[in-house]
C-alpha cells in the first residue's frame, strides 16, 4: 500500500472493577443486573450532608494488585477529588487519586510471540469510585441508575510500551489472568468489569524523518476483540491521515474515539482534547492512608505465583505442551487443583490429561471452572493412579471422571459399579488367548508368518481376546501374554 | 499571581462551575473577584518556602470500614426527592448532544 | 419558666415539677408572640414536637430513665439533616428537598430525649455573616428588629435570644456560631475539628466546619457538648475517644482554675470599635482580678486568616456545591429543555449571589494555573496560622479576643461590600484554619444596648478548660440583666 516504515505506540488505561462485596466509600452492595436504583444510599446518591468511608477490602485489594504489578507501594497516599459534571455523577467529583497512586513504577510481563514475553512497564495503579450508568433506550431522554455509582475500581496505567494490536490484547487477558488468580476482581467481561482506553499514535519515519501522529484515545472499549480490532483499525487510520494531510502531534490535537462494534471502526467523539480542568484538590473529608511495614507484609503474604510464572514453569517442569500449560494456568483454582493432584501422587502428564480433556470440555459446557467441576484433588489423583497401572482403561477413566462431577461417590467405587476394573489375572486371561488362537488358525499363521499381514493379524486376535472378555481384560497383559505365543 | 479577573475569564469560570450568568452579573462578578482577588494577595507578603501544605488540621489516618452490606435506601426513597423520573430512574433530557462530560 | 436554662428546665421536668409538653407549649406562645418580627424558624415541627414532650414526660411517669436533655425544647440550624424533614440550607435549590436520614447529632438529640420544635434560618448554605443571605426568609436581631442576628446560625442564636427554644445547634466555619451569639447576647461554642461527627451537616467547608450548641449560659454549651460530642463511625474525620478521651464537661464546671495563664493578641484589636473594645479590656481586667496571669503575644500570621480563609473555604465550596445540579434531587429548571440547561439554569436559580460569588472564587482558585498560586499557597499559611496557635498554647492555657470588630450591624449596612463583609470575620476565622475549640460569652452592652461578646480559645480538645474559663467569667461578671426589645 505504501512504503512507509512506522512503529505503532500504545498505552493502555485499564479500569478494573474490584470483587469486594460493598462499594468503596458506603455499605451498599455490589450489585450486577439489579433493579435500577435498588443499591444506594445516601452517600452514594450524594445527598447532602453525607460523608465517605473508606472501604478496608477495597484497598487491600489494590494494595495486592499493585504488588504483583511489581509496583512501588505507597507507604503514604490520600484521596483527591476530580471534578467534572456528568448525571451519573451524583456528587460532579470523583473520589480519586492524583499525586500519591497507592502503585508507582511497576511492569507486567506479557505473553509474545514463540513463548517470549515482553515486559510492560506501569506507570500507576489508583484507586476510585465508578459512576452509575445512563441509559438513552427508552425515548428521546436520557435514564440514569446509580447502582453501579460508587463502586471501586482500579485504574491501571501503562506506560506507551505496547506496539501492536496483539500485544495491546495479551496485556488485557494477562491482566484478566492475574487479577483473577489475586482474587480481587471477577474480571467479567461482560459485566464490564473492566474498560480499555488504549492511547495510540505512530512514529512514521520519512526521508530519514520521524514524525510522530496525533494521540487518539479510543474510549470505553470492553472486550478483548474490540480493544485488538479499535488498535487495529486506528493504526490504519492514522496512517492514511498522516499521508493525506501530514498531521502531527502537537498540544491539544488529541482526538477521542468511541468504537462502533457494528461498523467496526472508531468514531470520532471530541474534535480538540477540550479544556478539560478536573480541579483535583485533597479530599478533605477522608484522611490519608498509611501503609505500614506490617500492614504491607501481610497483604503481600496473599501473594501467589503469578499465571506467566507459573504457565513456564510447567512446561519445564512437567514437559507439557504451551497449550496445556495454558488451559491448566488459565485460572489459579484450576491450576492449584492440577498441582495439588500430582502432589497427592497423581502423575502429572495423566493429570494434565484429564484436565484438559475431559476437564475442559466439562467446564465449558457448563460455563465454570474446571476447579468448580467438583472433583477433589485427592480422587483426582486416585482416578489417575487408576488409569496408569492398568486397572481402568483410558476410555473407563473419561467416564468415572464424568461421574465424579455428578456425585460424591469414590472413583474406585464407579469403577467396581460400573464393572470397569480391567481384568489382570494372568491365567484367565491365558484362558481366552489360547481360545481365540484355536479358533483363528489363519489369522495366527499371518501373524506368525511376519508379512505384510502380520500387525493387522495380531490386532485383530488382540481384539478378538478384548470382546470375549467382554472389553474387561487390561489390554497390555493381553498383548504381552499373546505374544509370548508367537 | 493574576492580580485582576476579566470578564471573559469570569464567564470561564462561570463554564466550569455550571452557572448561567446574565450579563449584569458577570460585570458585578468581575468587580467583587477583582477586589477580594487583590485582597487575596496578601498571602505573598509571606515567604512560604519549605512550609508543608496543611489541608487538614487532623491526629488521625487510616479510617477504614469492614466490607460488611447494609441495607440501601430502596428504589422508592432514593428517588422520592428527584425533580423527573421515568420509572425507576431518574430522568433527564437526553444528554447525547451535550459536551460536559468527560 | 421561659426564664430557666436548659439544665434547669430538664431538672425540673426530671423532678416532675414541670412536665415538657407544658414547656413546649409555653415555648410556641412565645414563637406564636415574637416569630413575626425575628423569624428566626424556616420550619416548625408543633404536632411532632408535643408528641416527642409527651412520649419523655411518659417515660418520666413510668419511672423509666430518661437522658440528658429530657423534654428541653431545642432547634436545630436547617443545614442538619432530619429524616422526613425539610432540610433547605437556606437555598431555594433545597426548597422542596426532604432528608431521608437524621444528622448524627440529631440521633444524639433524640437519644437525650430532647425535643426538636423545628429548624432555623441561616445564611444559604452557612456562607455569611448576617443571615440576610438567606434565600428563604429575613431574620432580625432580637435585641433590635433594625439590625441583623449575625450569621450564619443567625436562626438559631435569635430562636435562643428571643426564648423560642432553650437552646439550639449551630455550624461554624469561619464564625458562624460564635459570632451570631455574640450579636444575641447568648454563649455559642465551637468545638475542635473532629469532636462532633459532621455526618448529616450539610457541607460548606468540610476541613473547617463543626457543629455546636448556642445556649442561654455556659452550663448548658457543656451540657450539649456532652450529649453530641464522640466518634462516629460514618465520618472518618471524627475523632476517637481514644485518641481525644471526652471528659465529664459539666462536673468540674465551677471548680476555680489556679494558675491560669490568658494570652491576648493586642496588634489584632486595632480596627475594632472602641465600645468592644473597651467590654473586652474589662474582660481581661476580671481575668488578671481572679488572679489570672495575662501575657501579650504576637501572633504575626493572623492577619492572612481571612485572605488564607476565603481561598480554602470558597474552594472546598465549590466542590461541595456541585452536586446541587437540578438531576437527583433539589430544583431543576422549568427552562431545562436541554440537558446543559439542567445545570446552567437550576443552579442559575436555585443559588443566591453570595453563594454563586463563592462557587466562583473557589473554582477560580481550584481551577489549572491558578491552584498552586491560591489553594497551595493558602494551605501553607494556613499551617503558619496552626503554628502561631500552638507556639501560644505553649505559653498559655487560653487566648482572649473580641468575637467581632462591631455590635450587631443594620440589615443592609454590608451587602453592597462583599470585602468589607468579609473583613468583619478577622477574630473568628483563624480558630476554624487551626481547628481549634472556641466560645463566645456575652460580655456587656454597647450604647445602643446591644450585646457585646467576648471570645475565649483554646488548644485542641480541651473543651473542658474552655468552658470552665468560660464559666469563671460569667460567674464573677455581673453583667446587668437585660432582655432583648422584642420580649419587652
Ligand atoms: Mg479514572
Ligand atoms: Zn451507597
Amino acid at each position: 500500500m505504501n512504503d512507509l516504515e512506522y512503529q505503532v505506540v500504545v498505552g493502555l488505561e485499564i479500569h478494573v472493577h474490584l470483587a469486594t462485596r460493598t462499594k468503596m466509600f458506603c455499605s451498599c452492595e455490589l450489585a450486577y443486573g439489579q433493579a435500577p436504583n435498588s443499591r444506594v444510599c445516601p452517600v452514594c446518591l450524594g445527598m447532602p450532608g453525607v460523608l465517605p468511608i473508606m472501604n478496608r477490602q477495597a484497598v487491600e485489594f489494590a494494595i495486592l494488585t499493585a504488588m504483583a504489578l511489581n509496583c512501588r507501594v505507597s507507604p503514604y497516599t490520600k484521596w483527591d477529588r476530580k471534578s467534572y459534571y456528568y448525571p451519573d455523577l451524583p456528587k460532579n467529583y470523583q473520589i480519586s487519586q492524583y499525586d500519591l497512586p497507592i502503585g508507582q513504577d511497576g511492569f507486567i510481563e506479557i505473553p509474545i510471540e514463540q513463548g517470549r514475553t515482553k515486559r510492560i512497564r506501569i506507570r500507576r495503579a489508583h484507586l476510585e469510585e465508578d459512576a452509575g450508568k445512563n441509559t438513552h433506550t427508552f425515548g428521546d431522554f436520557s435514564a440514569i441508575d446509580l447502582n453501579r455509582a460508587g463502586s471501586p475500581l482500579l485504574e491501571i496505567v501503562t506506560e506507551p510500551d505496547l506496539s501492536s494490536p496483539a500485544e495491546v490484547r495479551a496485556l488485557a487477558q494477562e491482566l484478566q489472568r492475574i487479577v483473577r488468580y489475586l482474587g480481587v476482581s471477577e474480571a467479567d467481561m461482560q459485566k464490564g468489569h473492566m474498560r480499555f482506553e488504549p492511547n495510540i499514535n505512530l512514529h512514521v519515519t520519512r526521508n530519514g524523518q520521524v514524525f510522530k501522529t496525533p494521540i487518539t484515545e479510543v474510549k470505553n472499549l470492553n472486550s478483548f476483540r474490540s480493544i485488538e480490532r479499535s488498535v487495529a483499525y486506528e493504526i490504519e487510520r492514522q496512517l492514511d491521515e498522516f499521508i493525506e494531510t501530514g498531521k502531527t502531534l502537537q498540544m491539544g490535537n488529541k482526538k477521542t474515539f468511541g468504537w462502533d462494534d457494528e461498523s467496526q471502526c472508531t468514531v470520532l467523539q471530541r474534535e480538540k482534547e477540550e479544556a478539560h480542568d478536573y480541579r483535583y484538590f485533597p479530599e478533605p473529608d477522608l484522611v490519608p492512608v498509611e501503609v505500614s511495614t506490617e500492614w504491607m507484609e501481610s497483604i503481600r503474604s496473599r501473594l501467589c505465583e503469578l499465571p506467566l510464572m507459573r504457565e513456564k514453569r510447567y512446561i519445564q517442569q512437567y514437559r507439557m505442551s504451551e497449550y496445556d500449560a495454558g488451559v491448566l494456568t488459565a485460572d489459579r483454582a484450576t491450576a492449584e487443583l492440577f498441582e495439588s493432584a500430582v502432589q497427592a501422587g497423581g502423575e502429572a502428564k495423566r493429570v494434565c490429561n484429564l484436565l484438559t480433556q475431559s476437564g475442559l470440555k466439562m467446564s465449558n459446557d457448563r460455563g465454570c471452572t474446571m476447579a468448580e467441576l467438583g472433583i477433589s484433588p485427592d480422587k483426582l489423583a486416585r482416578l489417575a493412579k487408576m488409569a496408569d497401572n492398568g486397572q481402568i482403561s483410558a476410555t473407563s477413566a473419561v467416564l468415572i471422571f464424568e461421574t465424579m462431577t455428578q456425585s460424591t461417590d469414590e472413583p474406585e467405587q464407579i469403577a467396581a459399579e460400573r464393572n470397569l476394573i480391567q481384568k489382570s489375572d494372568a491365567g484367565e486371561i491365558e484362558v481366552l488367548v489360547d481360545q481365540v488362537i484355536a479358533d483363528h488358525p489363519q489369522a495366527v499363521a499371518d501373524w506368525r508368518e511376519g508379512g505384510k499381514k502380520s500387525a493387522k493379524s495380531r490386532g485383530f486376535l488382540m481384539g478378538q481376546v478384548i470382546q470375549k472378555s467382554k472389553g474387561q481384560a487390561n489390554p497390555k497383559m493381553v498383548s504381552e501374554i499373546l505374544d509370548r505365543k508367537k | 499571581m493574576a492580580g485582576t479577573i476579566d470578564e471573559a475569564q469570569v464567564r470561564k469560570v462561570a463554564k466550569l462551575a455550571r452557572l448561567e450568568l446574565t450579563d449584569e452579573e458577570v460585570k458585578r462578578f468581575s468587580r467583587d473577584l477583582a477586589a477580594i482577588l487583590e485582597y487575596i494577595q496578601k498571602l505573598n507578603e509571606l515567604n512560604t518556602d519549605g512550609v508543608e501544605p496543611l489541608a487538614h488540621c487532623l491526629p488521625i489516618t487510616n479510617v477504614l470500614r469492614d466490607d460488611i452490606v447494609r441495607p440501601s435506601l430502596g428504589a422508592e426513597a432514593t428517588l422520592a426527592n428527584a425533580p423527573d423520573r421515568y420509572e425507576d430512574y431518574f430522568k433527564v433530557p437526553s444528554i447525547f448532544d451535550d459536551n460536559s462530560g468527560a | 419558666m421561659l426564664e430557666l436554662t436548659a439544665r434547669q428546665l430538664r431538672d425540673r421536668i426530671v423532678r416532675r415539677d414541670i412536665c415538657s409538653v407544658e414547656a413546649v407549649e409555653a415555648v410556641f406562645a412565645q414563637i406564636d408572640k415574637s416569630e413575626p418580627t425575628v423569624g428566626a424558624y424556616l420550619t416548625l415541627d408543633r404536632t411532632g414536637a408535643m408528641e416527642a414532650a409527651r412520649r419523655v414526660d411518659e417515660k418520666i411517669a413510668a419511672g423509666n430513665s430518661v437522658g440528658a436533655l429530657a423534654g428541653v425544647p431545642m432547634a436545630i440550624k436547617d443545614n442538619l439533616c432530619r429524616q422526613g424533614a425539610a432540610t433547605t440550607c437556606g437555598s431555594k435549590i433545597l426548597a422542596n428537598f426532604h432528608s431521608p436520614y437524621d444528622a448524627h447529632v440529631v440521633e444524639r438529640l433524640h437519644a437525650a430525649d430532647a425535643v426538636i420544635l423545628g429548624k432555623t434560618n441561616l445564611d444559604e448554605f452557612a456562607m455569611g455573616s448576617s443571615t440576610e443571605n438567606s434565600g428563604l426568609k429575613r431574620t432580625v436581631n432580637p435585641w433590635d428588629p433594625t439590625r441583623v442576628p449575625g450569621g450564619s446560625s443567625g436562626g438559631s442564636a435569635a430562636a435562643v435570644a428571643a426564648r423560642m427554644c432553650y437552646a439550639a445547634l449551630g455550624s461554624d466555619t469561619g464564625g458562624s456560631i460564635r459570632q451570631p451569639a455574640s450579636f444575641c447576647g447568648v454563649v455559642g461554642l465551637k468545638p475542635t475539628y473532629g469532636r462532633v461527627s459532621r455526618y448529616g451537616l450539610v457541607a460548606y467547608g468540610s476541613s473547617l466546619d463543626q457543629i455546636g450548641p448556642l445556649t442561654r449560659d455556659v452550663a448548658d454549651s457543656a451540657l450539649i457538648l456532652q450529649v453530641i460530642a464522640g466518634h462516629d463511625l460514618r465520618d472518618s474525620t471524627s475523632v476517637s475517644e481514644e485518641i481525644a478521651p471526652i471528659p465529664d464537661y459539666s462536673a468540674h464546671l465551677d471548680d476555680p482554675l489556679k494558675g491560669l495563664r490568658i494570652a491576648f493578641v493586642p496588634h489584632l484589636n486595632e480596627g475594632a470599635d472602641p465600645q468592644v473594645l473597651a467590654a473586652f479590656q474589662n474582660a481581661v481586667e476580671l481575668y488578671r482580678s481572679l488572679g489570672a496571669n495575662i501575657v501579650e503575644v504576637r501572633m504575626p500570621h493572623l492577619d492572612y486568616a481571612i485572605a488564607c480563609y476565603y481561598v480554602i473555604a470558597t474552594a472546598e465550596a465549590s466542590s461541595n456545591l456541585s452536586r446541587y445540579d437540578g438531576v437527583h434531587y433539589g430544583h431543576r429548571s422549568k427552562k431545562a429543555d436541554e440537558f446543559a440547561q439542567v445545570y446552567n439554569l437550576s443552579r442559575a436559580e436555585g443559588f443566591g449571589a453570595e453563594v454563586k460569588r463563592r462557587i466562583m472564587l473557589g473554582t477560580y482558585a481550584l481551577s489549572s494555573g491558578y491552584y498552586d498560586a491560591y489553594y497551595l499557597k493558602a494551605l501553607k499559611v494556613r499551617n503558619l496560622i496552626r503554628q502561631d496557635f500552638s507556639r501560644v498554647f505553649e505559653q498559655a492555657d487560653c487566648i482572649l479576643m473580641p468575637v467581632a470588630p462591631s455590635t450587631a450591624f443594620g440589615l443592609g449596612e454590608k451587602t453592597a461590600d462583599p470585602l468589607q463583609m468579609y473583613l468583619a470575620d478577622i477574630y473568628t476565622i483563624a480558630v476554624n484554619l487551626a481547628g481549634i475549640p472556641g466560645i463566645s460569652v456575652p460580655c456587656g452592652f454597647d450604647d445602643h444596648g446591644l450585646p457585646i461578646g467576648l471570645q475565649i480559645l483554646s488548644g485542641p480538645f480541651t473543651e473542658d478548660k474552655l468552658l470552665r474559663v468560660a464559666r469563671m467569667f460569667e460567674k464573677t461578671a455581673n453583667l446587668p440583666q437585660r432582655v432583648p426589645a422584642v420580649l419587652g
